[in-house]
């Protein structure tokens, strides 16, 4: 009889030792934002630290651009798809999303349930994800389709499995945050915790702070529900552009980039540490892997 | 009066179907009786043999039901969280300062329904009576209709798959009593999925008027909002136009004007004139307006002043009149 392990899924996510869920409930909160920085800061924390991350955002994949792979291609092996390297020959941060399998940019993935289903089984069982130590998934808003289907397919890696949630300071995200949290503790996803972005806002010309979206919400919603909160992060115009920057050099050199090793991975992991949020990033990171580690001993 | 006999009773969002399994692909579905999830489903054979595959049954309720609409206006875009439900909730506003006409607001954003408390009705419910399910008024013009007021709590999540949510919207435009609109705003959900694709194939024969896409200077937004132009074109509804969100940041302190959302790629002018749609206009961002969501008030009564509130009016304006109203 085979074990419960044995599905496709489980066989492939075998090596995987942590699965990190990013979800909010609400859109346009810094899913995708939280994600890459995520797993740039996992990739950063050992030499040999190994990194995925999935977007299973599928009408709306971010991640690519994210990560300066706009337009990468996906190969296929004999052992399956073979996921895109952030870090070029390193290939210590692998990334897979719909976005590589589209073929223009403007192509819109017009698709039902059943079909986004389908995609996210073949993400999970068909990509070469190998020997991961966090695999970071990136989710679309709501709690629907999408999430219901990473939930079943990886029930066979259901213990490694733990959520972040991202939300905004502002009462209309975190109600939906609220909704995300119910989802996790409908499906019993242990939550490592609440992470607030956009909580406001430094002038460049003056330096007061605003709360644009208003602030405080997110500590005050982590209190009042027993969650750990792993900080909030201020607007940061410096990382927007870094992560909205597709190409970061000029195209020429992107072409030949994608040939052999990307040299710009580490330069958008040089970068990144520059800004100003890559110093709160840390400290969430930190308290994420101690989350982590803390459920780790517990077993 | 054919389309609504009796009360069509107000359906728990909460509870789980009796009759369809989980994954049912829904009935028009290609996979229909042929997915694994319908193995053991009572309606397998039926679905297999392609006879629930013919047009879907609520179609004439929603025909009759929308009869008496005369404007249907949809507010998209790809990404989320750039202000779909605030220009709704705007524009509802807008629509009905003028007493004369009749205005709704429906909200088909299931998993994550804002309209409620953008307007400050998060605490009501729907009622049922003969004539179908009554909206939630927030003034004698403006009636609204959301998920959000079927929920027990606004705690609870709606984990529902793409059938579930087609059914509910289904409902939202044949059970719905919106009686005679001058205009019904339909607020979506991101993305280009099945509450899209419900909403436009229910509105097919009806017809809707147009599209507002609302979208913020980033490329990483832009992307996702060419992705739903070219869906609008796929399905053949046409774009009213594209409005830029979180358009630059007055600085209350200094009054200095820095833009939060850098328009790397040339923002939402540059996209409209790619893609070949009209620019309606850009609205700078302001605190206050997310404020005046939280609390559930008008923005534009409240703060008639801010350039914001200017931005919008003049780019109701211009729907309006490419609406030729």
């Amino acid at each position: 009889m085979a074990s419960p392990e044995d599905t496709p899924v489980g066989r492939r996510l075998q090596l995987v030792k942590h699965i990190i869920i990013v979800c909010s409930g609400k859109g346009g909160v810094g899913k995708s934002s939280v994600s890459t920085q995520l797993a740039l800061c996992l990739r950063a924390t050992s030499p040999t630290a190994r990194v995925g991350i999935l977007d299973v955002d599928l009408t709306g994949p971010s991640i690519p651009r994210m990560l300066g792979l706009d337009s990468h291609p996906v190969h296929q092996s004999s052992d399956g798809w073979v996921p895109v390297y952030a870090d070029g020959s390193e290939a210590r941060l692998s990334c897979m999303s719909v976005g590589f399998l589209l073929k223009r940019k403007e192509d819109s993935v017009v698709w039902r349930g059943p079909k986004k289903n389908a995609m996210i089984r073949q993400f999970l069982s068909d990509v070469r994800w190998g020997e991961l130590d966090y695999l970071v998934i990136d989710t679309p808003p709501g709690t629907s389709d999408e999430h219901l289907s990473l939930v079943e397919h990886m029930a066979p890696v259901r213990s490694r499995i733990s959520a972040v949630i991202v939300t905004t300071p502002q009462a209309v995200a975190l109600l939906d945050a609220m909704k995300c949290l119910s989802f996790t503790r409908a499906t019993s996803i242990p939550v490592l915790g609440l992470v607030e972005n956009m909580s406001g806002y430094v002038c460049p010309c003056c330096g007061e702070i605003t709360n644009v979206f208003s602030t405080e919400g997110g500590e005050e919603m982590a209190r009042r529900e027993g969650l750990q909160f792993l900080g909030s992060l201020p607007v940061d115009t410096e990382l927007v552009s870094l992560l909205d920057a597709a190409e970061p050099d000029d195209q020429a050199s992107n072409a030949v980039l994608a040939e052999g090793g990307s040299p710009h991975s580490f330069r958008l992991l040089e970068l990144y540490e520059k800004t100003s949020t890559a110093p709160l990033f840390r400290a969430i990171v930190e308290r994420i892997m101690n989350g982590l580690s803390a459920a780790e001993s517990r077993e | 009066m054919i389309a609504v006999q009796q009360a069509t009773p107000i359906p728990d969002p909460l509870s789980v179907p009796a009759n369809a399994p989980e994954h049912c692909p829904g009935t028009e579905s290609e996979l229909a009786g042929k997915a694994d999830a319908c193995a053991g489903c009572a309606n397998q054979e039926i679905c297999a043999s392609g006879v629930a595959k013919g047009p879907d049954p609520a179609l004439p309720f929603v025909r009759e039901r929308m009869s008496t609409v005369k404007r249907k206006i949809l507010v998209l875009s790809g990404k989320g969280g750039v202000g779909k439900s605030t220009f709704t909730a705007q524009l509802g506003w807008a629509f009905a300062a003028d007493e004369t006409l009749q205005t709704g607001i429906m909200d088909v954003d299931i998993c994550g329904p804002s309209i409620p408390t953008i307007l400050g009705i998060a605490s009501e419910q729907v009622h049922a009576s003969s004539s179908g399910w009554s909206p939630v008024y927030v003034q004698d013009n403006l009636g609204v209709m959301s998920v959000g007021f079927m929920l027990p709590s606004s705690k609870d999540a709606v984990m529902w798959r793409g059938p579930k949510k087609n059914g509910l919207i289904s409902q939202f435009l044949k059970d719905v009593d919106w009686g005679e609109l001058d205009y019904l705003v339909i607020d979506t959900p991101p993305g280009t999925s099945d509450e899209h694709l419900s909403i436009v194939t229910y509105l097919k024969e009806s017809g809707i008027d147009g599209a507002v896409v609302i979208t913020t200077p980033q490329e990483v937004a832009l992307q996702d909002v060419r992705r739903e132009i070219d869906f609008c074109r796929k399905v053949g509804i046409p774009v009213i136009g594209l409005v830029e969100n979180m358009s630059g940041f007055v600085c209350p302190s200094c009054k200095h004007e820095s833009q939060i959302f850098k328009p790397s790629t040339g923002g939402g002018r540059r996209l409209a004139q790619d893609m070949g749609v009209d620019f309606l206009g850009a609205v700078p961002l302001d605190p206050r307006i997310g404020k005046s969501a939280d609390y559930g008030v008008s923005f534009l009564d409240e703060y008639p002043d801010s350039p914001a509130s200017i931005a919008y009016l003049d780019i109701i304006d211009k729907i309006r009149l490419k609406l030729g109203d």
